[in-house]
């Protein structure tokens, strides 16, 4: 019987959340499990807050994940990996990427952008690991390769083997493929000495 | 077991309909965009031997795929949940005269409303409209479901409605696939008048094959292996279908089940069974109690809807905690500063929302990504209920109001919507003598759903060159005498052309000209982004008005602005994301400090 899991993939609607989450779910499927993900598409996809759940284990039902049952959740901006709290519990390990995007009530001046935001999931003693994703993208020389480094970041927590992320890879991204190699190399390594 | 599929795909439901249509032998698919339902003509054009298009909105759609049908052809429909209401007219009569080749008709409801302005629940369709309804739980199922659903729509002669909704459209999982087969018709003009001619002597004929066919279908769904009984635990059985399925398996692995694939017309005899056979019966549906109420009409006593929430999505956990499951401590919410959707930086809506906001006047909206022009701090919107729906409210406005509304409403309307249902009632407009203006909102493609083209875009699903409707001819020829065209981006002609056009006593019309930003073309252009002079700001906020995703507000104490060497009054400062800005140039038109320039080094 292969362990079950839930993957939560939150953060600002346009950041390549979808392709993180396609990516993993594919290492899932390699690796053998069954898996199911559910995604927002349409009116929230502009600039909105957006979600992906992912499911993996022997046999998965529901698409979606249930209040405090993320065991993972990598969030692409920072204030979002707060607002989906409830779907965590105190073993959940949470990836987050540290860049702020300013909703509009922020950008606007009528609100300020809540400061040490991630507080509020340390508070619950939940696990969190920051990753200044685009500074490693920068690194790498290629900048949209940001998805790739949290996908990295969370693979050391998931019971696959790197290789089987690797070859994932290679298979589904066409283009730039040793920036992509590097950066969820680099992913990796912000985790695994955690 | 036999090995049925020749092997298994990673699919959205969406992509499994797609795959599920092809593989059925569809040759003919016609339908309207909106989500949940859109990617399933996106996905079907690419495979071949299909012929798919999108129509202008989803009574057209229907339409074509009724014509389709009588020439023998298996053909598929597809449109949201409020489409269906589009659509209602020919389903109603097409359910008369049934077809040739089957058809089936996918409609994707939104419980939860994640993009949409109701949650109707379209199951009321089927019993409604006398025809077979179909419900897959998972795109695994979606593939051999929709095989079926032709078939039975051939047996039966009826369309078929094949119910999503978005947690079935929109989620990945592996899909067992097969290979093509073809429709059993021959493809042929074929003259069948007492079945296609639908005058009152024809369709009485036809009432009677409806209820005949209804009891055939009722008979045939006791023995539909899409519908099934999971005996488990007999203390509690519940009846469930579609999506909410997964979900009580989900929260009750152990439970015994009966799973409706077809939830129209309803198998009797094997809902009686399983009653008997459980204690307590449950059934647990995403919004209508429609199950529910047909199933006590039966005479058989079930909880429902005293249990289970009538409003939104269900998900396990919901279902668990209604049935009295233990759901544990759940973290409560932080509140955080909201993030609704948003239009994109450089988004030529934008400017012309921005013009509109200043002035206030009624604007009567409609349906597409400027709806967002309601929030703030545009707040440009005072009406939208469907597609089409804008031009008729300013209309019936006016002639309520009389000589009172003249320049304090407008109606605005995108260019995809107006193609779907604003035509006609611009024609109203014109022939029944309204002071309205119009402003159409053209980016030359429906941006919401994800950019198909529409008959104004100059191309078609399939990627063939198109004639992209001149809207200015069209508007002349309709009797508008005052049409006018506008850069979007440019919010000093927009003012003064909205102001002119809004005072005018006749029917006017406003063309509001700029392509979509996301649209490859435009992905592809040049940029040349803004930045601001923070020296030069003196924090008057003006670009902040905007509202632009690019452009964000920093506040700053009065020490803070004094070491800067500005007034100790001025609260903050505005700054421009070099990485976001698309050089739309509506912010620096708008600042009157010239503190926003072009980025001259790139």
């Amino acid at each position: 019987m292969k362990p079950s899991g839930n993957i939560l993939f939150c953060g600002v609607g346009g950041q390549g959340i979808l392709l993180a989450s396609e990516i993993t779910a594919f290492a899932l499927l390699e690796s053998g499990y069954d898996a199911k993900k559910s995604e927002v598409h349409g009116m929230a996809q502009r600039g909105g807050s957006v979600v992906a759940h992912l499911r993996y284990g022997e046999k998965v039902y529901s698409p979606l994940i249930d209040l405090g049952k993320a065991d993972f959740s990598v969030s692409f901006e920072i204030m979002e990996a707060v607002r989906y709290l409830p779907f965590l519990n105190k073993d959940s390990k949470v990836v987050v990427n540290t860049h702020q995007i300013a909703p509009p009530a922020v950008a606007t001046g009528k609100m300020t952008y809540p400061a040490d935001v991630l507080d509020g999931l340390r508070q619950q003693n939940i696990s969190v690991f920051p990753v200044d994703g685009f500074a490693v993208a920068k690194e790498v020389g290629e900048i949209r390769t940001a998805n790739v480094v949290l996908v990295g970041a969370l693979s050391t927590f998931l019971p696959i083997e790197e290789e089987v992320f690797i070859n994932v890879l290679k298979k589904r991204i066409p283009r730039k493929l040793d920036e992509n190699l590097q950066a969820f190399q680099k992913g990796r390594q912000m985790t695994s000495a955690a | 077991m036999t090995q049925v599929s020749t092997e298994k795909q990673w699919l959205s439901g969406n992509e499994a309909i797609a795959r599920g249509a092809w593989e059925a032998g569809v040759t003919v698919a016609s339908g309207y965009p909106g989500t949940p339902s859109t990617e399933i003509l996106e996905n079907l054009a690419k495979y071949d031997q299909v012929y798919t298009e999108w129509a202008p909105n989803e009574k057209v759609a229907l339409e074509v795929a009724v014509g389709a049908s009588f020439a023998g052809a298996r053909v598929l429909a597809t449109m949201k949940h409020v489409g269906m209401n589009v659509a209602a007219d020919p389903l109603f009569t097409a359910s008369y005269t049934g077809g040739r080749g089957g058809l089936v008709i996918i409609n994707a409801d939104d419980p939860e409303m994640h993009s949409s302005q109701n949650e109707q629940d379209n199951r009321n369709y089927a019993f409604a409209a006398k025809l077979p309804m179909l419900e897959p739980s998972e795109p695994a199922e979606a593939v051999s479901m929709l095989q079926e659903a032709f078939a039975l729509s051939e047996e039966f002669d009826a369309p078929v409605l094949f119910r999503t909704t978005t947690r079935v459209a929109h989620v990945k999982g592996m899909v067992p696939t097969g290979s093509r087969s073809t429709g059993p018709v021959e493809i042929k003009i074929e003259k069948m008048p007492a079945k296609f001619v639908m005058l009152p002597g024809n369709a009485r004929m036809r009432r009677l094959e409806i209820e005949k066919r209804q009891a055939k279908l009722a008979e045939f769904a006791e023995t539909y292996s899409g519908n099934r009984i999971e005996w488990g635990d007999k203390k509690r059985g519940i009846i469930t279908g579609g999506i909410s399925y997964l979900y009580v398996k989900e929260a009750f692995p152990d439970v015994s089940v009966l799973k409706l694939g077809m939830t129209w017309p309803l198998p009797e005899k094997m809902i009686k069974e399983f009653a008997a056979g459980v204690n307590e019966l449950i059934i647990v549906e995403e919004l209508d109690p429609f199950l529910e109420n047909h199933i006590k009409a039966m005479g058989v006593t079930c909880l429902g809807k005293e249990k289970i929430p009538a409003i939104g999505e269900l998900n396990s956990f919901i279902v668990k905690k209604s049935l009295g499951g233990d759901v544990g401590d759940i973290f409560p919410p932080v509140d955080l500063p909201p993030r609704p959707p948003n239009m994109c930086a450089g988004c030529p809506h934008r400017g012309l929302f921005y013009s509109l906001s200043k002035q206030k006047v009624f604007v009567a909206g409609d349906i597409g990504c400027y709806t967002l022009g309601f929030l703030p701090p545009l707040s440009a919107m005072d009406a939208c209920v469907c597609m089409g729906a804008g031009i008729n409210i300013a209309h019936g406005m006016n002639k309520a109001l009389g000589e009172e509304g003249l320049g304090k409403t407008v109606a605005v309307i995108g260019d995809s919507t107006f193609c779907h249902s604003g035509i006609t009632g611009l024609v109203n407009t014109v022939y029944n003598k309204s002071y309205s203006t119009i402003i159409i909102l053209d980016n030359r493609t429906t941006a919401m759903t994800g950019h198909q083209p529409n008959p104004a875009s100059g191309s078609t699903l399939m990627g063939e060159p198109a004639n992209a409707l001149d809207f200015t001819k069209l508007c002349q020829a309709i009797g508008v005498k005052h049409v006018t065209s506008v850069n979007a981006h440019d919010i000093g002609q927009c003012r003064k052309v909205i102001k002119e056009e809004i005072e005018r006593p006749e029917t006017s019309v406003i063309i509001s000209q700029g392509p979509c930003v996301l649209l490859p073309a435009e992905r592809k252009r040049k940029k040349f982004p803004f930045t601001t002079s923070i020296d030069k700001c003196t924090g008057c906020s003006m670009c902040v008005q905007l509202g632009c995703p690019a452009i964000r507000w920093y506040p700053i104490s009065p020490e803070e602005a004094k070491k800067m060497g500005k007034k100790e009054k001025q609260k903050g400062y505005a700054r421009i994301s070099v990485e976001m800005c698309t050089g739309c140039g509506q912010c620096a038109q708008l600042c009157k400090f010239e503190a926003i320039t072009a980025v001259e080094d790139l």
